[in-house]
Protein backbone atom coordinates (compact mmCIF):
# COMPACT_ATOMS: atom_id res chain seq x y z
CA UNK A 1 0.00 0.00 0.00
CA UNK A 2 2.68 2.62 1.19
CA UNK A 3 4.93 1.53 -1.58
CA UNK A 4 1.76 2.64 -4.15
CA UNK A 5 1.80 6.07 -3.21
CA UNK A 6 5.27 6.28 -3.30
CA UNK A 7 4.88 4.59 -6.83
CA UNK A 8 2.49 6.95 -8.09
CA UNK A 9 3.77 10.54 -6.68
CA UNK A 10 7.51 9.61 -8.47
CA UNK A 11 6.06 8.74 -11.83
CA UNK A 12 3.08 11.33 -11.55
CA UNK A 13 4.40 14.39 -9.29
CA UNK A 14 5.26 16.04 -12.75
CA UNK A 15 1.91 16.19 -13.86
CA UNK A 16 0.51 16.96 -10.30
CA UNK A 17 2.63 19.95 -10.63
CA UNK A 18 2.23 21.48 -13.46
CA UNK A 19 -0.01 19.38 -15.79
CA UNK A 20 0.74 19.09 -19.50
CA UNK A 21 3.05 22.25 -19.51
CA UNK A 22 5.15 22.89 -21.20
CA UNK A 23 3.21 20.69 -23.72
CA UNK A 24 0.06 21.94 -23.15
CA UNK A 25 -1.59 24.30 -20.82
CA UNK A 26 -0.40 24.58 -17.68
CA UNK A 27 -2.29 22.76 -15.13
CA UNK A 28 -2.18 20.67 -11.85
CA UNK A 29 -1.16 22.19 -8.54
CA UNK A 30 0.81 25.47 -10.40
CA UNK A 31 -2.53 25.93 -11.69
CA UNK A 32 -4.79 26.18 -8.52
CA UNK A 33 -2.36 28.17 -7.11
CA UNK A 34 -2.24 30.60 -10.36
CA UNK A 35 -6.25 30.63 -9.95
CA UNK A 36 -6.97 31.36 -6.53
CA UNK A 37 -3.88 34.28 -6.23
CA UNK A 38 -5.62 35.95 -9.08
CA UNK A 39 -8.88 35.60 -7.98
CA UNK A 40 -8.34 37.05 -4.55
CA UNK A 41 -6.13 39.80 -6.16
CA UNK A 42 -9.17 40.54 -8.30
CA UNK A 43 -11.68 40.13 -5.86
CA UNK A 44 -10.42 42.41 -3.12
CA UNK A 45 -10.76 45.71 -4.91
CA UNK A 46 -14.26 44.83 -6.15
CA UNK A 47 -15.14 44.01 -2.38
CA UNK A 48 -14.43 47.07 -1.32
CA UNK A 49 -16.42 48.58 -4.37
CA UNK A 50 -19.04 46.34 -3.41
CA UNK A 51 -18.80 47.50 0.04
CA UNK A 52 -19.54 51.51 -0.89
CA UNK A 53 -22.10 50.68 -2.54
CA UNK A 54 -23.84 48.16 -0.58
CA UNK A 55 -23.37 51.78 2.64
CA UNK A 56 -24.26 53.96 -0.32
CA UNK A 57 -26.91 56.74 0.10
CA UNK A 58 -28.01 56.13 -3.51
CA UNK A 59 -30.66 53.34 -3.64
CA UNK A 60 -29.29 52.50 -7.31
CA UNK A 61 -26.39 51.47 -6.03
CA UNK A 62 -27.69 50.09 -2.80
CA UNK A 63 -30.23 47.67 -3.87
CA UNK A 64 -28.75 46.00 -6.83
CA UNK A 65 -25.65 44.98 -4.97
CA UNK A 66 -27.78 43.95 -1.85
CA UNK A 67 -29.40 41.71 -4.40
CA UNK A 68 -26.65 40.62 -5.96
CA UNK A 69 -25.02 39.48 -2.19
CA UNK A 70 -27.90 37.59 -1.08
CA UNK A 71 -27.96 35.62 -4.43
CA UNK A 72 -24.54 34.55 -4.32
CA UNK A 73 -25.40 33.49 -0.86
CA UNK A 74 -28.33 31.60 -1.58
CA UNK A 75 -27.10 29.92 -5.17
CA UNK A 76 -24.48 27.22 -4.85
CA UNK A 77 -21.41 28.01 -6.57
CA UNK A 78 -21.51 25.29 -9.20
CA UNK A 79 -24.65 26.74 -10.17
CA UNK A 80 -22.81 30.10 -10.87
CA UNK A 81 -20.54 28.26 -12.69
CA UNK A 82 -22.61 26.73 -14.68
CA UNK A 83 -24.32 30.40 -15.52
CA UNK A 84 -21.31 32.24 -16.02
CA UNK A 85 -20.11 28.97 -18.51
CA UNK A 86 -23.25 29.72 -20.31
CA UNK A 87 -23.30 33.56 -20.34
CA UNK A 88 -19.74 34.63 -20.77
CA UNK A 89 -19.08 32.78 -24.08
CA UNK A 90 -22.71 33.93 -25.24
CA UNK A 91 -22.21 37.97 -24.91
CA UNK A 92 -18.63 37.77 -25.80
CA UNK A 93 -19.05 35.78 -28.77
CA UNK A 94 -15.31 34.43 -28.04
CA UNK A 95 -14.03 30.90 -27.25
CA UNK A 96 -13.20 31.33 -23.82
CA UNK A 97 -10.70 29.25 -22.18
CA UNK A 98 -12.51 27.61 -18.87
CA UNK A 99 -9.58 29.08 -16.74
CA UNK A 100 -11.24 32.34 -17.03
CA UNK A 101 -14.83 31.91 -16.59
CA UNK A 102 -13.47 30.15 -13.54
CA UNK A 103 -11.06 33.15 -12.52
CA UNK A 104 -14.41 35.76 -13.17
CA UNK A 105 -17.14 33.43 -11.40
CA UNK A 106 -14.70 32.91 -8.42
CA UNK A 107 -14.22 36.78 -8.68
CA UNK A 108 -17.59 37.32 -8.26
CA UNK A 109 -18.30 34.81 -5.64
CA UNK A 110 -15.85 35.80 -3.37
CA UNK A 111 -16.04 39.43 -4.03
CA UNK A 112 -19.21 39.43 -2.61
CA UNK A 113 -18.42 37.20 0.34
CA UNK A 114 -15.54 39.70 0.98
CA UNK A 115 -17.92 42.76 0.77
CA UNK A 116 -19.78 41.66 3.97
CA UNK A 117 -16.25 41.68 5.85
CA UNK A 118 -15.66 44.88 4.30
CA UNK A 119 -19.07 46.15 5.16
CA UNK A 120 -18.80 44.58 8.73
CA UNK A 121 -14.92 46.38 9.00
CA UNK A 122 -16.42 49.84 7.80
CA UNK A 123 -19.42 50.02 10.37
CA UNK A 124 -17.73 48.36 13.15
CA UNK A 125 -15.82 51.73 12.91
CA UNK A 126 -18.47 53.95 14.01
CA UNK A 127 -19.84 57.07 12.54
CA UNK A 128 -17.62 58.83 14.55
CA UNK A 129 -14.84 58.20 12.25
CA UNK A 130 -16.68 59.69 9.35
CA UNK A 131 -17.68 62.70 10.95
CA UNK A 132 -14.63 63.70 12.42
CA UNK A 133 -12.59 63.03 9.00
CA UNK A 134 -15.23 65.48 7.37
CA UNK A 135 -14.93 68.11 9.96
CA UNK A 136 -11.45 68.06 9.33
CA UNK A 137 -12.35 68.89 5.79
CA UNK A 138 -11.94 65.74 3.87
CA UNK A 139 -14.95 64.61 1.38
CA UNK A 140 -16.46 61.62 1.49
CA UNK A 141 -14.22 59.91 -0.54
CA UNK A 142 -10.95 61.65 0.83
CA UNK A 143 -12.78 60.28 4.83
CA UNK A 144 -12.82 57.05 3.06
CA UNK A 145 -9.10 56.54 1.56
CA UNK A 146 -7.44 58.23 4.32
CA UNK A 147 -9.63 57.24 7.50
CA UNK A 148 -11.93 54.58 7.35
CA UNK A 149 -10.85 51.77 5.03
CA UNK A 150 -7.30 52.05 6.01
CA UNK A 151 -8.56 51.31 9.29
CA UNK A 152 -10.90 48.63 8.06
CA UNK A 153 -9.16 46.57 6.00
CA UNK A 154 -5.74 46.15 8.32
CA UNK A 155 -8.63 44.20 10.51
CA UNK A 156 -9.19 42.73 7.43
CA UNK A 157 -6.00 40.82 6.63
CA UNK A 158 -6.47 37.53 9.00
CA UNK A 159 -10.24 37.21 6.94
CA UNK A 160 -8.53 38.07 3.72
CA UNK A 161 -6.03 34.42 4.25
CA UNK A 162 -9.48 32.68 5.28
CA UNK A 163 -10.72 33.78 2.15
CA UNK A 164 -8.11 32.73 0.23
CA UNK A 165 -8.16 29.54 1.70
CA UNK A 166 -11.88 28.75 0.75
CA UNK A 167 -11.21 29.85 -2.97
CA UNK A 168 -8.52 27.66 -2.97
CA UNK A 169 -11.19 24.74 -2.06
CA UNK A 170 -13.68 26.47 -4.63
CA UNK A 171 -11.10 26.11 -7.37
CA UNK A 172 -11.72 22.54 -6.83
CA UNK A 173 -15.26 22.85 -8.87
CA UNK A 174 -13.81 24.07 -11.85
CA UNK A 175 -13.28 20.34 -12.04
CA UNK A 176 -16.75 20.68 -13.68
CA UNK A 177 -16.14 22.50 -16.27
CA UNK A 178 -12.84 21.15 -16.95
CA UNK A 179 -10.37 23.75 -15.69
CA UNK A 180 -6.86 22.11 -15.72
CA UNK A 181 -6.25 22.35 -11.99
CA UNK A 182 -4.69 20.01 -9.12
CA UNK A 183 -8.46 18.11 -9.26
CA UNK A 184 -8.79 17.42 -12.88
CA UNK A 185 -4.61 16.44 -12.93
CA UNK A 186 -5.53 14.00 -10.38
CA UNK A 187 -8.50 12.73 -11.88
CA UNK A 188 -6.23 12.47 -15.03
CA UNK A 189 -3.68 9.99 -13.06
CA UNK A 190 -6.54 7.92 -11.83
CA UNK A 191 -8.08 7.39 -15.57
CA UNK A 192 -4.49 6.18 -16.41
CA UNK A 193 -3.84 4.00 -13.38
CA UNK A 194 -7.39 2.67 -13.75
CA UNK A 195 -6.59 0.34 -10.37
CA UNK A 196 -6.00 2.52 -7.24
CA UNK A 197 -8.37 5.59 -7.21
CA UNK A 198 -7.96 5.48 -3.65
CA UNK A 199 -4.48 6.25 -3.71
CA UNK A 200 -4.22 8.53 -6.08
CA UNK A 201 -7.52 10.74 -4.73
CA UNK A 202 -5.74 10.17 -0.84
CA UNK A 203 -2.79 11.80 -2.51
CA UNK A 204 -4.82 14.88 -3.70
CA UNK A 205 -6.64 15.15 -0.46
CA UNK A 206 -3.46 15.29 1.35
CA UNK A 207 -1.77 18.00 -1.15
CA UNK A 208 -4.74 20.16 -0.32
CA UNK A 209 -4.36 19.69 3.04
CA UNK A 210 -0.87 20.61 3.42
CA UNK A 211 -1.78 23.56 1.22
CA UNK A 212 -4.96 24.58 3.61
CA UNK A 213 -3.51 24.03 6.50
CA UNK A 214 -0.31 26.02 6.05
CA UNK A 215 -2.25 28.81 5.34
CA UNK A 216 -4.78 28.60 7.85
CA UNK A 217 -1.88 28.64 10.49
CA UNK A 218 -0.39 31.95 9.31
CA UNK A 219 -3.75 33.66 9.35
CA UNK A 220 -3.97 32.69 13.16
CA UNK A 221 -0.60 33.75 13.86
CA UNK A 222 -1.70 37.30 11.64
CA UNK A 223 -4.70 37.32 13.57
CA UNK A 224 -3.16 37.34 17.07
CA UNK A 225 -0.67 39.64 16.58
CA UNK A 226 -3.14 42.53 14.81
CA UNK A 227 -5.38 41.25 18.21
CA UNK A 228 -2.05 42.47 20.06
CA UNK A 229 -1.44 45.11 18.00
CA UNK A 230 -4.79 46.89 18.77
CA UNK A 231 -4.58 45.93 22.21
CA UNK A 232 -1.88 48.66 22.50
CA UNK A 233 1.87 48.90 23.38
CA UNK A 234 0.45 48.24 27.27
CA UNK A 235 -0.83 44.96 27.02
CA UNK A 236 1.91 44.47 24.16
CA UNK A 237 3.00 41.59 26.44
CA UNK A 238 0.00 39.55 27.57
CA UNK A 239 -1.02 36.86 25.50
CA UNK A 240 -3.60 37.90 23.68
CA UNK A 241 -6.55 35.88 24.34
CA UNK A 242 -8.75 38.84 23.40
CA UNK A 243 -11.79 38.41 20.90
CA UNK A 244 -11.00 36.67 17.52
CA UNK A 245 -11.86 38.82 14.54
CA UNK A 246 -15.28 38.48 13.05
CA UNK A 247 -14.33 36.04 9.60
CA UNK A 248 -17.27 36.01 7.11
CA UNK A 249 -15.99 33.28 5.08
CA UNK A 250 -17.70 30.67 2.89
CA UNK A 251 -16.98 26.87 3.78
CA UNK A 252 -16.79 24.48 0.77
CA UNK B 1 -31.66 30.63 -29.97
CA UNK B 2 -35.80 31.02 -29.64
CA UNK B 3 -36.74 33.62 -27.28
CA UNK B 4 -37.09 33.40 -23.54
CA UNK B 5 -39.88 31.35 -22.92
CA UNK B 6 -40.31 29.83 -19.61
CA UNK B 7 -43.28 28.05 -19.92
CA UNK B 8 -41.56 25.94 -22.57
CA UNK B 9 -40.55 24.61 -19.65
CA UNK B 10 -43.14 24.64 -17.09
CA UNK B 11 -46.05 23.52 -19.24
CA UNK B 12 -44.25 20.14 -20.01
CA UNK B 13 -44.97 17.54 -17.52
CA UNK B 14 -41.37 15.45 -18.10
CA UNK B 15 -39.71 18.62 -17.49
CA UNK B 16 -42.11 19.14 -14.19
CA UNK B 17 -41.68 15.72 -12.92
CA UNK B 18 -37.26 15.62 -13.58
CA UNK B 19 -37.17 18.62 -11.60
CA UNK B 20 -39.32 17.14 -8.61
CA UNK B 21 -37.29 14.43 -8.37
CA UNK B 22 -34.40 16.51 -8.55
CA UNK B 23 -35.82 18.47 -5.48
CA UNK B 24 -36.68 15.82 -4.01
CA UNK B 25 -33.30 14.19 -3.93
CA UNK B 26 -31.84 17.31 -3.32
CA UNK B 27 -33.70 17.48 0.17
CA UNK B 28 -33.26 13.45 0.57
CA UNK B 29 -29.34 14.14 0.38
CA UNK B 30 -29.70 17.29 2.68
CA UNK B 31 -31.93 16.12 5.37
CA UNK B 32 -29.52 12.78 5.51
CA UNK B 33 -26.49 14.79 5.85
CA UNK B 34 -27.83 17.59 8.33
CA UNK B 35 -29.02 14.61 10.91
CA UNK B 36 -25.90 12.18 10.22
CA UNK B 37 -24.05 15.88 10.44
CA UNK B 38 -25.37 17.00 13.79
CA UNK B 39 -25.41 13.37 15.20
CA UNK B 40 -21.54 13.26 14.84
CA UNK B 41 -21.14 16.69 15.80
CA UNK B 42 -22.93 16.64 19.40
CA UNK B 43 -20.88 12.84 19.91
CA UNK B 44 -17.21 15.10 18.32
CA UNK B 45 -18.47 17.07 21.42
CA UNK B 46 -18.99 14.52 24.16
CA UNK B 47 -15.27 12.91 23.35
CA UNK B 48 -13.98 16.27 23.09
CA UNK B 49 -15.33 17.64 25.97
CA UNK B 50 -14.54 14.25 28.24
CA UNK B 51 -12.02 13.24 30.45
CA UNK B 52 -10.72 11.07 28.11
CA UNK B 53 -7.14 12.05 27.17
CA UNK B 54 -7.14 10.82 23.69
CA UNK B 55 -10.53 12.17 22.46
CA UNK B 56 -9.10 16.28 22.12
CA UNK B 57 -6.40 15.13 19.30
CA UNK B 58 -8.83 12.51 18.04
CA UNK B 59 -11.33 15.21 17.39
CA UNK B 60 -8.87 17.85 16.41
CA UNK B 61 -7.94 16.12 13.43
CA UNK B 62 -11.20 14.93 12.42
CA UNK B 63 -12.23 18.65 12.26
CA UNK B 64 -8.94 20.14 10.88
CA UNK B 65 -9.31 17.34 7.93
CA UNK B 66 -12.63 17.94 7.26
CA UNK B 67 -12.44 21.61 7.26
CA UNK B 68 -8.77 21.88 5.15
CA UNK B 69 -9.62 19.39 2.53
CA UNK B 70 -11.79 20.56 -0.31
CA UNK B 71 -15.53 19.04 0.31
CA UNK B 72 -15.51 17.73 -3.31
CA UNK B 73 -12.10 16.10 -3.17
CA UNK B 74 -13.78 14.20 0.27
CA UNK B 75 -16.71 13.35 -2.18
CA UNK B 76 -14.09 12.03 -4.66
CA UNK B 77 -12.60 10.05 -2.47
CA UNK B 78 -15.81 8.50 -0.74
CA UNK B 79 -16.86 7.56 -4.06
CA UNK B 80 -14.17 6.67 -6.47
CA UNK B 81 -11.52 5.34 -3.69
CA UNK B 82 -13.37 3.49 -0.49
CA UNK B 83 -16.14 2.38 -1.99
CA UNK B 84 -13.67 0.39 -4.14
CA UNK B 85 -12.07 -1.25 -1.37
CA UNK B 86 -15.86 -2.58 0.53
CA UNK B 87 -16.14 -5.81 0.21
CA UNK B 88 -18.16 -7.42 -2.75
CA UNK B 89 -21.03 -7.68 -0.62
CA UNK B 90 -21.56 -4.82 0.72
CA UNK B 91 -19.99 -2.48 -2.41
CA UNK B 92 -22.95 -4.50 -4.40
CA UNK B 93 -25.65 -3.86 -1.97
CA UNK B 94 -24.77 -0.03 -2.13
CA UNK B 95 -24.62 0.01 -6.28
CA UNK B 96 -28.38 -1.64 -5.88
CA UNK B 97 -29.51 1.01 -3.49
CA UNK B 98 -28.65 4.45 -4.87
CA UNK B 99 -24.71 4.41 -3.93
CA UNK B 100 -24.06 7.84 -5.30
CA UNK B 101 -26.98 9.16 -2.92
CA UNK B 102 -25.41 7.36 0.11
CA UNK B 103 -22.10 8.29 -0.54
CA UNK B 104 -23.07 12.06 -0.66
CA UNK B 105 -25.24 11.56 2.23
CA UNK B 106 -22.02 10.29 4.08
CA UNK B 107 -19.62 12.83 2.30
CA UNK B 108 -21.67 15.74 3.36
CA UNK B 109 -22.67 14.52 6.36
CA UNK B 110 -18.79 13.67 8.32
CA UNK B 111 -17.80 16.78 6.19
CA UNK B 112 -20.55 19.31 8.06
CA UNK B 113 -20.18 17.41 11.59
CA UNK B 114 -16.84 19.16 11.64
CA UNK B 115 -17.90 22.47 11.17
CA UNK B 116 -20.98 22.05 13.68
CA UNK B 117 -19.06 20.59 16.26
CA UNK B 118 -16.82 23.86 15.86
CA UNK B 119 -20.09 25.84 16.03
CA UNK B 120 -21.37 24.06 19.22
CA UNK B 121 -18.03 24.02 20.61
CA UNK B 122 -17.11 28.12 20.46
CA UNK B 123 -20.96 28.64 21.52
CA UNK B 124 -20.62 26.72 24.57
CA UNK B 125 -16.69 27.98 25.30
CA UNK B 126 -18.29 31.74 25.21
CA UNK B 127 -20.71 30.34 28.60
CA UNK B 128 -18.50 31.99 31.56
CA UNK B 129 -17.12 29.24 34.05
CA UNK B 130 -19.12 31.32 36.40
CA UNK B 131 -22.38 30.38 35.12
CA UNK B 132 -21.38 26.52 35.84
CA UNK B 133 -20.17 27.24 39.80
CA UNK B 134 -23.16 29.69 40.28
CA UNK B 135 -25.75 26.74 39.39
CA UNK B 136 -23.39 23.71 41.35
CA UNK B 137 -24.09 26.30 44.04
CA UNK B 138 -27.57 26.35 43.91
CA UNK B 139 -27.41 22.62 43.71
CA UNK B 140 -27.46 21.47 40.54
CA UNK B 141 -25.34 18.31 39.88
CA UNK B 142 -23.34 18.58 36.95
CA UNK B 143 -25.60 16.52 34.32
CA UNK B 144 -28.76 18.60 35.65
CA UNK B 145 -26.25 22.35 35.38
CA UNK B 146 -25.28 21.36 31.82
CA UNK B 147 -29.11 20.68 30.81
CA UNK B 148 -30.64 23.87 32.16
CA UNK B 149 -28.29 26.29 32.41
CA UNK B 150 -25.09 25.74 30.23
CA UNK B 151 -26.84 23.97 27.41
CA UNK B 152 -29.46 26.77 26.84
CA UNK B 153 -26.73 29.62 26.57
CA UNK B 154 -24.23 27.32 24.54
CA UNK B 155 -26.39 26.65 22.26
CA UNK B 156 -27.94 29.88 21.62
CA UNK B 157 -24.54 31.19 20.71
CA UNK B 158 -24.55 28.94 18.42
CA UNK B 159 -27.26 29.25 16.81
CA UNK B 160 -25.86 31.98 13.99
CA UNK B 161 -23.02 30.17 12.66
CA UNK B 162 -25.48 26.94 12.48
CA UNK B 163 -27.68 28.49 10.64
CA UNK B 164 -25.15 29.96 8.36
CA UNK B 165 -23.52 26.16 8.01
CA UNK B 166 -26.91 24.87 7.40
CA UNK B 167 -27.01 27.49 4.10
CA UNK B 168 -24.15 26.14 3.02
CA UNK B 169 -25.18 22.70 3.30
CA UNK B 170 -28.09 22.94 1.36
CA UNK B 171 -26.08 24.80 -1.23
CA UNK B 172 -22.99 22.22 -1.16
CA UNK B 173 -25.69 19.34 -1.89
CA UNK B 174 -25.21 20.47 -5.69
CA UNK B 175 -21.68 18.98 -5.08
CA UNK B 176 -23.26 15.72 -5.52
CA UNK B 177 -23.38 16.04 -9.14
CA UNK B 178 -20.06 15.39 -9.47
CA UNK B 179 -20.41 11.37 -8.27
CA UNK B 180 -23.53 11.22 -10.59
CA UNK B 181 -26.42 11.38 -7.69
CA UNK B 182 -29.57 12.30 -9.54
CA UNK B 183 -30.32 15.96 -7.60
CA UNK B 184 -31.24 19.05 -8.29
CA UNK B 185 -28.35 20.97 -10.62
CA UNK B 186 -28.53 16.95 -12.19
CA UNK B 187 -31.50 17.50 -13.17
CA UNK B 188 -31.28 21.48 -14.53
CA UNK B 189 -28.27 19.68 -16.64
CA UNK B 190 -30.11 16.76 -18.04
CA UNK B 191 -33.41 19.01 -18.84
CA UNK B 192 -30.47 20.93 -20.68
CA UNK B 193 -29.47 18.99 -22.34
CA UNK B 194 -32.81 17.39 -23.99
CA UNK B 195 -34.78 20.86 -24.32
CA UNK B 196 -31.98 23.56 -25.48
CA UNK B 197 -33.43 25.99 -23.35
CA UNK B 198 -30.26 26.94 -21.16
CA UNK B 199 -31.23 30.07 -20.03
CA UNK B 200 -34.83 28.91 -19.01
CA UNK B 201 -33.84 26.06 -16.93
CA UNK B 202 -30.67 28.09 -15.20
CA UNK B 203 -33.19 30.35 -14.19
CA UNK B 204 -35.45 28.03 -12.68
CA UNK B 205 -32.61 26.01 -11.05
CA UNK B 206 -31.49 29.23 -9.67
CA UNK B 207 -34.61 30.67 -8.17
CA UNK B 208 -35.29 26.88 -7.19
CA UNK B 209 -31.79 27.00 -4.86
CA UNK B 210 -32.57 30.44 -3.89
CA UNK B 211 -35.91 30.07 -2.58
CA UNK B 212 -35.08 27.42 -0.59
CA UNK B 213 -32.14 29.12 0.58
CA UNK B 214 -33.95 31.85 2.29
CA UNK B 215 -36.23 29.86 3.55
CA UNK B 216 -33.68 27.92 5.19
CA UNK B 217 -32.23 31.39 6.13
CA UNK B 218 -35.98 32.15 7.41
CA UNK B 219 -36.39 29.42 9.98
CA UNK B 220 -33.56 30.18 11.21
CA UNK B 221 -33.65 33.65 12.36
CA UNK B 222 -37.45 32.52 13.38
CA UNK B 223 -35.43 29.87 15.74
CA UNK B 224 -33.19 32.30 17.12
CA UNK B 225 -36.23 35.16 17.36
CA UNK B 226 -37.81 32.32 19.96
CA UNK B 227 -34.44 31.42 21.98
CA UNK B 228 -33.76 35.41 22.69
CA UNK B 229 -34.42 35.58 26.52
CA UNK B 230 -35.28 39.57 25.74
CA UNK B 231 -38.30 38.22 23.62
CA UNK B 232 -39.19 35.20 26.25
CA UNK B 233 -38.97 37.23 29.46
CA UNK B 234 -41.98 40.10 26.92
CA UNK B 235 -43.91 37.40 26.16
Amino acid sequence: MIQDFITIIQDYWLLLLIGQYPNGPLGGLANTLILSALAIAFAFPVSILMALARLSKWWFLRWPMTALVYVTRGVPLLMLILWCYFVIPLWTGADVPSFLIMLVTLVIYQGAFLSEVVRAGIVSLGQGQMDAARALGHGYMGAMRFVILPQALYNMIPSMISTFVSTIKDTTLGYVINVPDLTFAASQVNNQLLTQPFQVFLILALVYYILCWSLTYVANSVERRIARRRAGPRNARLPAEAAPLKTITEQL
Amino acid sequence: MNGFDLSAILTNPEYISMLLHGIEMTFIIYIGSWVLAMTLAILLLALRVSPLRIGEPIVAAYVSYHRNVPTLVQLMLWYFGIFTLMPQGLSDWLANNNAEAIFAVIGLGLCQAAYFSEDLRSGLRSVSPGQMEAAQALGHGYASAMRFVIMPQGVRNALPPLINHSVSLFKNSSLAIVIGAPELTHAVKEIENISFRTFEIYMIGTVTYLFFSLIIMGIGAYIAMRADPARRARA
